[in-house]
């Protein structure tokens, strides 16, 4: 058994996940043609809704918030060797939490009120994934299965609590009242205002400051710090991490709240940022996003950050798509998800193993 | 006598709900017996149930809506064997991969045959595998509870569901009582032993998926085309992880996982009563809460029965050989 | 047929990327002997009977039975030439009962129960003929190491083998089960079966076989007539250059015990249990525990270094308590009294493969202030610390950033050591010092431990290895059934008396 020769990092880094990207959006453009669209107009169209106008690429910025959220919950799971499906759940009881903060001190100080609703939010959303994690860490019940049960019960419970203790008082649409005045996140448009120049940004607020954050925060956390370095043992090896007097138990329950408190956060940016009240299905899916992300992203925070942009570009671009494509619905956006998690999270040797033999071939004429 | 009509009728509900469970469990145990986890169940199953609708819908034929349902799921099943097999892929997170591709692709395609926003037309009735009322079903009707059992339990359900009877037992022949059975169980526990016996390690899990294709595949097709009447957007919400559960609390064995299915099936007929219904004492559950029940159970059942113990020690681990 | 060879292998090659794993390697074997194949960890005598099984390929050379040419492309073209295998590892399926395993892929009725009944029918005759008496209707799982392997050898006979070949048969046996084994091989050539015994233990190549072949570095450097030979000539032969058998050691007599186990019962894996267990080991002293594996060595270590609790009893470090019945100490605050732990499983549990080596070089003293501090991992500290290990234990590559997994079991095993003797422990507790270690590699390890013994350490050592524990302990203590059997001096141990201990004969032990 010879050293592995490692890939150099460009190949690892850029090379693969983009072959990956290629091959998913190959199969997806081969569906756009069977629905008897032209792929590449549909490309083009979709481009130009991303990045084409300043609202347009200021939705895409705003996608993109939510992704890293999401993204860097499943990823920090990953790490410690848990697949949390769970993001849809976690975000869903996450906005609950911010809502219950933003009414409890809205009226007395909207400052207040928004510092303790990113608190809420996080730690509802961690507290979704406890049971999960406790039952996976103790009992052994499959963190998958069980968060994803917690993903219907938390999406049961959000539509009891909006059509009753919680609805808006006369309303008859499962949502809340609207937020205090003045309980909100900026929008960046304002701030650019602010500052002097004009950028009509959308709904892009100051949450995606907040992601970034996020994600500075997890990279720090995971490769500079001593809990990092113990939670990807114990991602990686739970007999080692125990012989290295790491509680797996405790280190299993930790990131999954962590995991789910990031997922949490995401409502800030739809909640907070721009719907100013809870609605029943805020989430739209973006908890499942969230996996294609982490995969997308090699579940390191750069790539997540960039994986998050260019679903953002996806979700924006599709739904100008949509518009002009009648056979392309959202849905769609869905199907390309799918793809990017199959390639890139399962097929990962797909085009690793021919990359190495040719990397490996160059090398031994260079040698010889 | 109220009460034992309602209870025929609850566990009549009960043998149609547990239908399509049993069918996914039974696809999921075969996958696993031989090494490869199948999270991807919900997605063969809702991809069947388009499939199966769609087809119906077209063609009018029910059984044309199978062999579609059937091929649908087959095709997943043997994609997500490649991945797992030739790919040496993480099978859990290709199995959701292809839960998420489906759910966007079904709608998808619905709405471009249909227009319809993403469902397939209402099928008609010689469109559906409609209920069969066994011989003698309603002469029996009046014996006192024998004619009752006969004719509202057993009798008047649809072919599937009796398809779906039959299948257990075939199963558990199948795994315990054929050649083709032993080399399934070996090759779950102990590939390597398999491969120096001289038996294809790949072929058999290929086999392995075919098998839980067209199971998970009629599971599917009875969605839409037996217990409902098309196709609707996310028509399986959660059946898939609910049978893998049932599978697991069956400990990968037929029999008591067909039991863990009629208690999810039971459940989820019990849900549906109680839906309106003021209880003593508690008053009217909200229906979102009754809507839980299934979820809440699968949980209960995960923290405590669960325990790798009784998986298959192979599974979920891909098989190289080594050179 | 009378000139030609039962099986013959002419100029075999194999090699992996820039390895030569076998190199021309030639092996005559004549109908009805037992032909010995000794050579090191890693010689290439595993690449060679897979190749000689079906499961390689070889790059060049011919494999031949009785005279004809073969081109085996998987094992059932082996098993068609009647060439049967029992590998170090069985392949058996654990909750397959004796007779399922042995039909398995050779079932002839697709119905299984008839062929259950057919096969049983001709196993009783098998089973008549050779000696045998399994309990075929048992699961595997329920069965002893011992009876397992003679359901492999039965496994094969059944397939209509002629030549058997045994890979490293005797590593997890008692030495009275090596006997029965070496009855049965006699027997099995009485018969007129052909035998290739593959191990590295020369006794056993004395014992049992006709002619051995010796190979080394995947060549093959003798091949002689078994009479004709010595256990010394074949030392050399194997390793290249005089062996030194025992390492130079210094007597140490000291009072202070730094490990005493009292009266210390604990649940086990499958069942077992460990009872009763009392032990010391004193300061400059290396306790050696021998044992059949799986009679509880695992677990004791395992209650020793904290991840294991205790149901009654009392481990006492130097003068403190580290475990009773309701205390377990945490390994990082065992490592800070100053114990230090060489995992008996490496891969499994002392090294976290996909990580690099340097992030391996501060597995278990990551809280350490040297390599953390405030919660925030000093890289340049652990860097550094990572490179002196490399240097001191001759690590290769010298590449820290690698992944430990492609390093090969000897280098990782001298950075597992390295890292656990670099703060100056004084109890040292090892398991398989050299398991997967490559001989260069073995002699250093053992070298090593004897240094720290003479530094005044204590030291306990897990080993399957007997000849390994009878070199390096002071006192040799055997386990079996979750008991410790007993306990003597490395003067008064010998293998038999070892053996029947291992087999749980407690008479010996007084």
């Amino acid at each position: 058994m010879a050293a592995q020769k490692k890939l150099p990092f460009w190949a690892d880094a850029i090379l693969l996940p983009t072959l990956n990207l290629l091959a998913a959006f190959l199969v997806s453009g081969l569906v756009i043609w069977g629905l008897g669209e032209d792929p590449l107009e549909a490309l083009s169209l979709m481009v130009d809704g991303a990045f084409g106008f300043q609202e347009g690429v200021g939705y895409t910025f705003y996608y993109a918030t939510n992704f890293v959220f999401t993204g860097l919950a499943v990823s920090v799971a990953y790490h410690a060797g848990l697949f949390n499906i769970g993001g849809e759940g976690q975000a869903m009881l996450g906005g609950l939490g911010l809502t219950l903060a933003v009414f409890l001190v809205g009226d007395v100080s909207p400052v207040l009120a928004v510092l303790l609703a990113i608190v809420g939010a996080a730690a509802f959303g961690g507290a979704w994934a406890f049971i999960p994690a406790y039952l996976q860490a103790k009992r052994g019940s499959h963190v998958v299965i069980t968060t994803i049960m917690f993903n219907f019960i938390a999406s049961a419970l959000l539509a009891y609590l909006l059509v009753g203790p919680l609805q808006r008082p006369g309303g008859q649409m499962p949502e809340s009242a609207d937020f205090p005045d003045g309980v909100s996140l900026m929008h960046l448009q304002d701030l650019f205002a602010m500052m002097g120049f004009t950028y009509e940004s959308g709904p892009l607020n100051l949450s995606a400051l907040i992601a970034v954050l996020c994600a500075v925060g997890v990279w720090f956390m995971l490769w500079r710090t001593r809990f990092g370095y113990e939670l990807r043992v114990v991602g990686q090896n739970q007999n080692a991490a125990r012989y290295a007097g790491i509680s797996v138990t405790r280190m299993t329950v930790i990131a999954m709240m962590i995991s789910g408190g990031l997922a949490g956060m995401m409502g800030l940016n739809e909640l907070l940022g721009e719907q100013l009240r809870l609605l029943g299905n805020f989430t739209l899916g973006y908890g499942f996003v969230g996996i294609a992300v982490a995969f997308m992203g090699r579940n390191h925070p750069v790539g997540i950050v960039l994986a998050a942009m260019l679903f953002g570009a996806l979700y924006q671009g599709g739904a100008e798509l949509a518009f002009e494509m009648p056979n392309i619905q959202r849905d769609y956006i869905v199907l390309i998800q799918g793809l990017v998690i199959l390639f890139a999270g399962a097929m990962e040797h797909l085009f690793r193993d021919p990359v190495e033999r040719v990397f490996r071939h160059f090398s031994e004429r260079r040698a010889a | 006598m109220e009460f034992f009509t309602d209870m025929i009728l609850l566990m009549d509900s009960t043998l149609r709900t547990a239908t399509p469970l049993v069918l996914a469990a039974l696809a999921g145990l075969v996958a696993e017996r031989s090494g490869i986890v199948d999270i991807g169940l919900e997605g063969k199953m809702l991809a069947a149930a388009f499939a199966a609708a769609a087809a119906a819908a077209v063609t009018g034929s029910p059984w044309m809506g199978m062999l579609a349902g059937v091929g649908a799921s087959v095709f997943l099943a043997l994609l997500h064997g490649w991945v797992s097999i030739a790919q040496r892929g993480n099978q859990i997170v290709s199995g959701m991969a292809i839960n998420i591709a489906v759910a966007g692709l079904a709608p998808t395609l619905a709405n471009f045959w249909f227009q319809k926003g993403g469902q397939t037309p209402l099928l008609g009735d010689e469109a559906r595998f409609s209920t069969i009322t066994l011989p003698f079903a309603d002469a029996l009707a009046d014996v006192p509870v024998i004619g009752a059992l006969y004719s509202e339990l057993i009798s008047g359900h649809n072919l599937i569901t009796y398809l779906a009877a039959a299948l257990i037992p075939l199963v558990a022949w199948m795994l315990y009582k054929t050649r083709f059975g032993l080399r399934l169980r070996a090759v779950g526990e102990n590939p390597e032993a398999v491969d120096t016996a001289g038996i294809s390690v790949t072929l058999l899990r290929y086999q392995a998926m075919v098998i839980a294709g067209v199971l998970c595949g009629l599971s599917g097709s009875v969605l839409s085309t037996g217990l409902g009447g098309g196709f609707i957007r996310d028509m399986s919400a959660g059946k898939g992880y609910l049978a893998l559960a049932a599978m697991i609390f069956g400990r990968w064995k037929p029999v008591p996982t067909l039991l863990a299915c009629l208690l999810f099936g039971f459940v989820d007929a019990l849900q549906g009563r109680l839906q309106g219904v003021a209880l003593p004492l508690i008053g009217e559950i909200p229906v979102q809460f009754t809507m839980m029940l299934p979820y809440v159970l699968t949980v209960v059942i995960l923290a405590g029965f669960a325990g790798r113990m009784d998986a298959p020690k192979a599974s979920g681990t891909p098989y190289e050989k080594d050179h | 047929m009378t000139n030609a060879f039962a099986i013959e292998a002419r100029g075999l090659s194999k090699s992996f990327g820039d390895v030569k794993a076998n190199d021309q390697i030639a092996l005559k074997v004549p109908g009805g002997t037992v032909h010995g194949i000794v050579g090191e960890n890693g010689a290439g005598k595993s690449t060679l009977l897979k190749m000689l099984f079906g499961l390689y390929r070889a790059d060049s050379g011919d494999i031949l039975v009785c005279g004809q040419t073969q081109h085996f492309t998987d094992p059932s073209d082996a098993m068609a030439a009647g060439i049967g295998m029992v590998h170090q590892h069985f392949m058996l399926v654990e909750p397959f009962t004796v007779l399922e395993n042995i039909i398995l892929g050779a079932e002839g009725s697709a119905n299984l129960d008839a062929a259950k009944e057919a096969a049983r029918a001709k196993l009783l005759m098998l089973e008549d003929q050779f000696g045998f008496n399994l309990p075929l209707d048992t699961p595997v799982e329920k069965l002893s190491v011992g009876v397992r392997q003679r359901a492999e050898i039965l496994k094969a006979l059944y397939r209509g083998a002629e030549i058997l070949i045994l890979d490293e048969p005797t590593a997890v046996l008692t030495p009275q089960e090596c006997e029965q084994l070496f009855a049965l091989v006699r027997q099995l050539k009485d018969q007129g079966k052909t035998i290739l015994f593959v191990t590295h233990k020369l006794h056993e190549i004395m014992a049992v076989t006709d002619d051995v072949t010796v190979i080394r570095a995947g060549k093959t450097v003798a091949e002689c007539k078994t009479a004709d030979t010595n256990p010394e000539e074949l030392a050399e032969l194997m390793v290249g250059a005089k062996v030194v058998r025992k390492t130079a050691r210094k007597q140490h007599e000291t009072e202070i015990a730094r490990l005493r186990l009292t009266d210390v019962h604990a649940d086990g894996d499958h069942g077992l249990e460990l009872k009763d267990i009392n032990l010391e080991v004193f300061d400059g002293e290396v306790l050696g525990i021998a044992g059949v594996a799986g009679n509880g060595q695992t677990e004791l270590l395992e209650i020793i270094t904290g991840l294991r609790a205790v149901r009654e009893g009392v481990i006492h470090m130097g003068g403190e308590i580290i475990a009773n019945d309701r205390l377990v100490t945490n390994p990082i605050a065992l490592r800070r009294m100053g114990m230090a732990h060489v995992a008996e499983d490496r891969l499994k549990t002392g090294v976290v493969e996909s990580m690099s080596a340097r992030d391996n070089a501060i597995l278990g003293y990551q809280r350490e202030k040297e390599f953390s501090s405030g919660g925030i991992l000093k890289l340049k500290a652990i860097a550094q610390k990572a490179a002196a290990y490399f240097e001191t234990q001759d690590v290769r590559p010298r590449n820290p950033d690698l992944p430990i997994a492609s390093f090969s079991g000897g280098n990782q095993q001298k950075l597992v050591i390295a890292r656990e003797i670099a703060r100056d422990p004084q109890l040292m507790v090892i398991g398989q010092p050299t398991r997967g270690v490559d001989i260069g590699a073995v002699t250093k390890i053992h070298d090593q431990i004897t240094e720290l013994r003479n530094a005044g350490k204590a030291i306990l050592v897990v080993s399957a290895d007997l000849d390994e524990l009878l070199s390096i302990s002071d006192r040799i203590a055997v386990m079996c059934e979750g008991e410790i059997v007993g306990t003597m001096n490395v003067e008064d141990a010998t293998e038999t008396k070892l053996g029947l201990m291992m087999a749980g004969d407690k008479r010996e032990a007084s």
